[in-house]
């Protein structure tokens, strides 16, 4: 049942096969016993989630079921979802009851899916570890010495640890993307605009962008179906027809190019992963693809822009987080500037504050055209090096992180070298593109290798294509953790 | 030594939209506190702001109203700082894409002072933008505790910047009353000064003719007409006296103590915030199209300068002055009065229509306390009426207390001077057997002023009109008085 896609779960649960009760409850039993060393979630609430079963199990026995009713979900604690805790990693809101639902969260509660609990994150998605989460690291399950990646940490290591059959994730730099590297599964960040950012707590606005991550590419596809669709609460909502993400899945890969660009196979990149990359290129290859070389001149500036852009409006996003009307306030204080300050200086960690920082030097007066206006006119060099590379493939892949999990606390004292975990996946977020992450095999040390895929706006389909071929010629995605009680 | 006063304005115009400029809250004024305040007003994590289309369109049509040009397209910014009553720790305004852009009002200038005659002046206009206003810091309801009341937190509202164009605290007010006319008469603001739909701040330097521009301090949210030239007026005899003394003047804003009269400073150019004012991310750029433009054009009504010119093109002849062209136009609703008076009474009685709307009916409003939307008596009413002036039916006196009837009882004129047996007498017999009958009984009188005391003629008049009970044709009984007197 544990490796069953969402599919096979969601045939079980029309045949009766399981109830929606019983699946949501072997999960809640595996939570309980491995999240004590995993800390995959934050929050969860068992008889909040028996409840949605329940009435799950209603839906079925009424033969009103959708593809994903009565499926258990976690979800990234950066969505709001009514009377649930919602702290997006942080003390600030470590109390913080959402009174509302994000339109992810309505739209998977629409379905008939269960929330199943809130996943561990980055402290309000900044980080690359897991490891800035107030409430402490997430373990990969691969190597309980290695981190998850981030920010959706949380989310990675529950899909890859069997703790949910699917989870959600949100991605402004490759916070999808990197995680699902990092733990072995596969996750796809959507063309900005795709999924609606109503109730999903901002980083930065311009970047951030939800999405599903789940054990396959055909999984992914369910999960898309479901989390997409305009919402005018988001006025940067796209206005676009539903579409089916599952309907190119079993399309053939004849004919079509993958463009490899050099940048991405440059100096930094560990030989492992190197080595997994090539062999997936090679096994595309025989699936029929043809391989073209490009170039995108301008992505060895995406870390610096995104280190400006992000930091930029995450310093205005964050600004009321003031302890006046929600979320930690300090116990002591003897004036307003002083109840700011503690606030914000007890209820923030160190990268966050570090980002406002960053973020409020790059607008201030006399520093903004020199940062924040020519970071924004890379950031179009940069989109425009993606839009000409596409004119001669249909997807481009590379490596999503240049390593595989790195330990715990290896990193923490180097912000840069944190930042350049997202070398190759920062320059997607900055274009609005899509981009995705599918297992590719595993390095010397066990741990997982991911292969990137970048697609063309709104080509999800098609991304997906690519990757449940892959899925189909190999079992890399099939590969589970040792010890997680399977 | 003589100084040349530079003035310009920045107002706060809060538009009558409905719901908020980036919610669907309410903007009611006066609601319990935080009633209106939803997540958005809130600023709740994860909450998104959705631009209200109705702020747009009111932008459009005040910078349609002053032939400013509107950007096809312009940007909303974010202007960031820290305020218990701003709770997403940034103001969402717009900072170098304005929606408005150059513009220009004509104003008329009633200059304060003793004999100086009025004059008309073109302000011109630098742009206007759309913003959200934030809530209110509630202080003193509890010791130590200041609250935040958040209804008001995301009213939309037009900032409305003038070019350093006025001279005098007289053009001041004067621009700022024809915006505050402007922005009612189109329909975008309810002009309640009280309330705060229509806050000024007000830019004052002094200079020698000639010189360069002086350093300016801003006088900050006057709510006022009176207090806005008094608080001009204050600090424009401050700053003179600083140079004069040999001391700067320094870059600072300012608040107006409406009980001392002075003006105080607030804070200096040294604590000014840098705002750190970036585009807005959650909020595509706002494009106007010119279909936008044209379908905001067609609900425009004529607006007061248009309706000012036409009436002294129309109506001069018949002796309407400027003077009360700009009486009638301080408002659309008695402009609308006015219009449909004279479609009623024809166009021969404009001038007396507009004597009668600045003068009686003005003033009865006055009394009453209402205004003009609340006036008792229709255009139709009155005109019937000053038909009947017109028509010679009824003298002065006569009219007075039909529209004091009809004021307080209602009726049409017609009927009121049958029921009320009003109609002035104009046959010549009856004239002229009431002069012969005064005469006859004041000989010794007729006397005096048969042998030069031409101020008794002012007697008879009296004694006639009250002999005919007020009646009598007052242009008839002179003509007859003057002619029987003589002898």
């Amino acid at each position: 049942m544990l490796d069953s896609s969402l599919t096979q779960l969601g045939a079980a649960l029309r045949a009766k096969k399981i109830s929606s009760v019983e699946l949501t409850q072997l999960y809640l039993d595996r939570i309980a016993a491995l999240n004590p060393s995993l800390n995959a979630y934050i929050t969860t609430n068992a008889e909040t989630s028996l409840t949605q079963a329940r009435a799950a199990d209603a839906l079925l026995s009424g033969g009103k079921a959708q593809a994903l009713t009565g499926i258990p979900i976690a979800q990234k604690d950066i969505f709001c979802a009514k009377g649930w805790r919602t702290t997006c990693g942080s003390k600030m809101l470590e109390n913080f009851i959402a009174p509302y639902d994000a339109h992810v969260i309505e739209q998977f509660n629409n379905s008939g899916a269960v929330n199943l609990g809130k996943t561990n994150m980055d402290e309000f998605a900044m980080g690359s570890s897991n490891e800035t989460s107030h409430f402490g690291a997430v373990k990969n399950p691969w190597d309980r010495n290695a981190v998850p990646g981030g920010s959706s940490g949380g989310a990675a290591c529950a899909v890859a640890a069997r703790l949910c059959a699917a989870a959600t994730g949100t991605d402004t730099g490759g916070s999808i993307r990197q995680p699902a590297a990092l733990c072995g599964i596969s996750g796809i960040k959507p063309t900005y605009g795709t999924v609606s950012r109503y109730g999903m707590i901002a980083f930065a606005s311009s970047l951030d962008q939800a999405g599903p991550m789940a054990r396959s590419a055909e999984d992914l596809a369910l999960l898309l179906n479901v989390m997409t669709g305009f919402d005018e609460r988001d006025s940067t909502s796209l206005q676009r027809d539903k579409e089916d993400y599952s309907r190119d899945l079993s399309k053939p890969l004849t004919g079509l190019r993958i463009g490899l660009p050099k940048e991405f196979f440059a100096e930094g990149l560990t030989q492992d992963v190197a080595c997994c990359v090539h062999a997936a290129i090679a096994e595309y290859q025989k699936l029929g693809a043809s391989i073209v070389n490009i170039s995108l001149p301008n992505s060895r500036l995406a870390v610096p822009v995104y280190y400006v852009l992000a930091p930029a409006e995450a310093s205005s996003n964050l600004s009321r987080y003031d302890g006046v009307r929600f979320g930690y306030r300090a116990p002591e204080y003897s004036n307003l500037t002083e109840m700011y300050e503690k606030s914000r200086a007890q209820g923030f960690g160190a990268e966050v504050k570090r980002r406002i920082m960053i973020g409020t030097y790059v607008l201030s007066h006399g520093y903004y055209d020199a940062y924040y206006l020519q970071a924004q006119k890379i950031r179009r060099l940069i989109a425009q090096d993606f839009t000409d590379a596409f004119k001669q493939c249909d997807v481009i892949m590379g490596p999503t992180s240049p390593s595989t999990a790195f330990n715990l606390g290896e990193k923490g004292d180097d912000p840069v070298q944190m930042y350049l975990s997202d070398i190759y996946t920062i320059a997607v977020n900055l274009a609005g593109l899509p981009g995705m992450s599918i297992p590719a095999g595993f390095c010397s040390n066990g741990r997982p290798v991911g292969l990137q895929i970048i697609g063309d706006y709104f080509s999800e389909a098609r991304m997906l294509n690519f990757a449940h071929q892959y899925q189909l010629a190999t079992d890399h995605h099939d590969r589970a953790p040792q010890n997680i009680g399977l | 030594m003589q100084w040349e006063i530079v003035i310009g304005l920045e107002v706060h115009t809060q538009l009558s939209t409905n719901s908020k400029i980036f919610s669907g809250a309410s903007t009611t004024y006066g609601a319990e506190p935080n009633t209106q305040a939803d997540a958005v007003s809130i600023a709740l994590p994860g909450v998104l702001p959705v631009l209200n289309k109705g702020a747009v369109q009111d932008a459009i049509k005040f910078g349609l109203a002053v032939g400013a040009h509107i950007a096809p397209r312009s940007v909303f910014a974010r202007k960031n700082y820290f305020y218990p009553d701003l709770p997403k720790g940034y103001q969402i305004s717009q900072f170098d894409l304005p929606v408005v852009g150059k513009g220009a009002l004509t104003i008329q200038v009633e200059p304060l002072s003793g004999n100086a005659k009025p004059y008309e002046k073109v302000v011109h206009i630098t742009r206007a933008h759309l913003e959200e206003d934030a809530g209110k810091s509630v202080h003193g309801e509890s010791q130590g505790v200041t609250g935040v009341d958040l209804n008001r937190a995301g009213t939309p509202l037009l900032e409305i910047v003038s070019e350093p164009d006025m001279s005098s605290a007289a053009e001041a007010v004067a621009y700022a009353k024809a915006l505050h006319t402007l922005v009612r008469w189109i329909g975008i603001c309810d002009g309640n000064m009280q309330e705060g739909s229509f806050r000024c701040d007000v830019n004052v330097s002094v200079r020698r003719p000639g010189e360069a521009l002086g350093t300016r301090r801003e006088i900050k949210n006057l709510n006022s007409f009176k207090f806005m030239q008094q608080a001009i007026d204050y600090e424009v005899q401050w700053q003179i006296e600083q140079i004069e003394s040999g001391n700067a003047i320094h870059q600072a804003t300012v608040l107006f103590n409406p009980d001392t009269g002075e003006t105080r400073t607030m804070r200096s150019k040294e604590d000014a915030h840098d705002y750190r004012y970036f585009p807005d991310p959650d909020l595509l750029p706002l494009d106007i199209t010119p279909a936008m433009l044209e379908q905001v054009r067609a609900t425009l009504p004529e607006l007061p300068q248009h309706k000012r010119a036409r009436y002294i093109l129309e109506f001069s002849e018949d002796g309407l002055t400027s003077y009360d062209a700009n009486s009638l136009t301080v408002s659309r609703e008695m402009a609308d009065f006015f219009d449909a008076c004279v479609a009623t009474a024809g166009a021969s009685s404009a001038k007396l229509c507009a004597n009668w709307l600045t003068g009686e009916v003005s003033a009865q409003l006055n009394r009453d306390g209402r205004d003009m939307t609340q006036c008792p008596i229709t255009p139709q009413q009155l005109g019937g009426m000053l038909k009947r002036i017109a028509d010679n039916t009824i003298s002065n006196s006569g009219a007075k207390e039909v529209f004091r009837i009809m004021w307080a009882e209602g009726g049409d004129a017609d009927a009121i001077i049958a029921d009320k047996g009003l109609k002035q007498v104009s046959d010549s017999g009856a004239i002229e057997a009431i002069v012969d009958e005064i005469i006859d009984a004041n000989a010794d009188k007729v006397a005096e002023y048969r042998s030069g005391k031409d101020k008794l003629f002012g007697f008879f008049v009296g004694l006639a009109m009250k002999a005919s009970k007020g009646k009598a044709n007052p242009a008839q009984l002179n003509d007859v008085l003057k002619r029987k007197l003589a002898g």
